[in-house]
């Protein structure tokens, strides 16, 4: 039932190099240097997605960018992006407006699998803006929650101020059908929340690590102690999906940027389950 | 393309003909009428590069080239058409140009609207395609989604380019058997050649010398059965094909260089070795051996404004992963050391392509090695790593 929601993923547009255009329809101001964009097609047709995919976003005479897709993806007529201004595109994302456009191709890549995780625990790591790829997945989660057994986010950020989807996260964690666990690196005097590391939050979070499948969305440093936490607790690299970032030119594997080892990350990735790419993650500048 | 023995029987003895030097006028004319744009080899700039073609005078009659690491010449010797090897073109110039416009935008109102260029496809036809760029060919057709490949299993999409694509499927393509291996050559070693095994329309061997030039015609497909149906020619007769037999011998015997056997799984297990090291002391990240490349296909994008900023191109030019800025996210490059782009290059070539598209993405034309400024030999680089296993 829930397969036939999801699936078929949509063909791309008829050439997937070419953008359609999308009308900004909302703007949601995050924590500092991050902005949500709420995108409907100019042409009406409806947009589906899997959890962990991304789309190339293009700003008219600027350039385009590979973000994932942080919305709900039962949504058809609704995405949405959340993006971190780094560069020379995201900068000039900031500056538009409800009621700009957008240029958006795909959605490409490999989606996070859920079924596996199918009568397990399900663990997700993750930080600071490394929420907004994973919140696709953590809400088809709870969308499926009687599939599961227990449900724990481990969230960490530098601060108190840059806690991403705060609103989201305290809603979360009223719920009595999860845990989430939130640290920070660093907090102001009279802080009574957690401050440390998410490798950390691993550490102490309940769940049966012989019977549990964790998603794992960090910047690629910060992939490394998380996995090891996971091991220490006994997960093993056959149930731990990570997902990666490199630069991307096409998103449909012509384009040879996204290289890692013998695996395109648009096309192979951006997910991958750990055992399979353990042994280049080790290798440096692969 | 398929081989069907009806072409066969309808050719005259062992299929293959003969053809002389006005049968190569009467091909090109027959191209040109059926609406191809024929391009080979010709001389321009001191090098062979691949030219449209007005008539058989245009080829390079009587040149050879000499080539070594770092060293390519052009010596009068002979008088062959196809004397020389591989030049520092290959074909992917035509099948996927060095720029292409993916699609034009036009600011309106609030939004912009976006087009894609028109779908008009040249038709080529290829004269002189030799077997490594035969193979370099079907490599790119796996890399570009025309054929299907047992490569690493992809996501739930598999792409097509269509441009690519249908330039390739428009083509005519017309091999020739070499009679003469250059110096940096290594196609036997590679499988690819020196005979063209497939996947061509016509295929020529050039028989020259003892006071005759003319050349052996094999079909490959019922569209080059056409053609060469329209030629000025004879069944070629046993001495025929035992001399076109003995030319691409020689061209095997006289390989200039050897890879060393299964480089994927070497280089795989060396991926810090030493000589990666050794090799980028030399290196001058400078992208030669990847625009010379027959199966290099990596591209980037540039976006173009107008001084209006209202009017938007997008252009799609050939890469290179010897840059720096080929790798970069948020926060620098992946591969900051010349050590690590090499190793990328040569390991991708040999080794992970294999992970990818189910073949190896070289096809030992050389070109690398006689294009490299300070002559990086990739079967030397193999080699020497093979042998400090050896010492193990």
């Amino acid at each position: 039932m829930d397969a036939a929601i999801l699936s078929p993923v949509p063909a791309v547009a008829v050439d997937p190099m070419v953008p359609r255009p999308f009308r900004i329809v909302r703007r949601v101001k995050e924590v500092d240097g991050c902005f949500t964009l709420h995108l409907r097609s100019l042409d009406g047709r409806p947009y589906a997605f899997k959890p962990g995919q991304f789309n190339m976003l293009y700003v008219f005479g600027v350039g385009e960018v590979a973000i994932s897709v942080s919305g709900d993806c039962r949504d058809l007529n609704r995405l949405v992006h959340t993006i971190r201004e780094v560069g020379t595109v995201t900068r000039a994302m900031a500056q538009l407006k409800v009621g700009d456009t957008i240029g958006v191709r795909g959605p490409f890549g490999n989606p996070w699998p859920i079924e596996p995780a199918y009568g397990h625990d399900v663990l997700f790591v993750t930080g600071t803006v490394g929420l907004a790829p994973l919140r696709p997945l953590v809400m088809e989660v709870l969308n499926r929650r009687e599939h599961f057994g227990k449900v724990v986010v481990c969230y960490g950020s530098r601060g108190t101020h840059d806690i991403l989807y705060e609103t989201l996260l305290h809603q979360w964690r009223g719920r009595f059908d999860m845990q989430v666990h939130v640290t920070v690196h660093s907090a102001p005097a009279g802080y009574r929340g957690r401050v440390g590391s998410v490798a950390g939050l691993v550490k102490i979070a309940r769940f049966d690590p012989e019977q549990t499948v964790a998603y794992v969305c960090r910047s690629e440093t910060m992939t490394r102690p998380a996995v090891q936490a996971l091991y220490e607790r006994g997960v093993t690299a056959d149930r731990i999906y990570v997902t990666l970032e490199r630069n991307m030119k096409c998103g449909v594997g012509f384009c040879g940027h996204c290289q890692m080892g013998g695996s395109f990350m648009c096309k192979d990735g951006p997910v991958y389950r750990y055992d399979t790419i353990e042994h280049v993650f080790s290798v440096r500048e692969l | 393309m398929e081989r069907t023995g009806t072409v066969k029987d309808r050719l005259a003895g062992n299929g293959k003909a003969v053809v002389g030097i006005e049968g190569l006028d009467a091909l090109i004319a027959a191209l040109r009428d059926d609406g191809y744009a024929v391009i080979g080899p010709r001389v321009r700039d001191g090098a062979v590069v691949y030219d449209p073609l007005d008539s058989p005078a245009d080829l390079p009659w009587g040149w050879i080239d000499e080539q070594d690491g770092g060293r390519y010449r052009l010596v009068r010797e002979g008088e062959a058409a196809f004397g020389h090897v591989v030049g520092p073109q290959s074909w992917k110039t035509y099948l996927y140009p060095p720029r292409q416009t993916l699609w034009t935008g036009r600011r309106d109102g609030p939004g912009f609207t976006v087009s894609a260029p028109d779908g008009a496809v040249p038709r080529y036809a290829f004269l002189g395609v030799r077997g490594c760029e035969l193979a370099a060919m079907a490599v790119q057709d796996r890399v570009f989604g025309v054929t299907p490949h047992g490569g690493r299993a992809v996501g739930e999409q598999q792409f097509t380019d269509s441009g690519y694509a249908a330039r390739r499927n428009a083509a005519f393509l017309i091999a020739v058997n070499c009679g003469r291996a250059g110096g940096t050559c290594f196609c036997a070693s590679m499988g690819t050649g020196p005979k063209a095994a497939g996947g061509y329309d016509l295929a020529l061997t050039e028989l020259v010398g003892d006071g005759r030039h003319e050349f052996l015609v094999e079909v490959g497909s019922e569209k080059g059965a056409a053609v060469l149906e329209r030629l000025p020619r004879r069944a070629a007769e046993t001495r025929d094909v035992d001399a076109a037999e003995r030319a691409v011998e020689r061209a095997r015997t006289h390989m200039g260089r050897t890879m060393v056997e299964d480089p994927a799984s070497l280089l795989a297990r060396n991926l810090e070795h030493p000589r990666w090291d050794e090799v980028a002391a030399r290196c001058l990240s400078c992208a030669n051996c990847t625009m010379v490349c027959p199966t290099c296909f990596c591209t980037t994008v540039e976006d173009k404004t107008d001084l209006t900023g209202d009017h938007v191109e997008r252009w799609r030019r050939w890469d290179s992963c010897f840059t720096v800025d080929f790798s970069y996210i948020h926060g620098g490059a992946i591969r900051q050391s010349a050590r690590s782009r090499y190793r990328q290059w040569m390991t991708h070539k040999l080794s992970s392509w294999w992970e990818q598209f189910g073949t190896s993405g070289c096809t030992g034309c050389g070109r690398c090695i006689t294009w490299c400024p300070v002559g990086i030999d990739i079967t030397e680089e193999a080699q020497a790593i093979k042998n400090s296993e050896g010492r193990g």
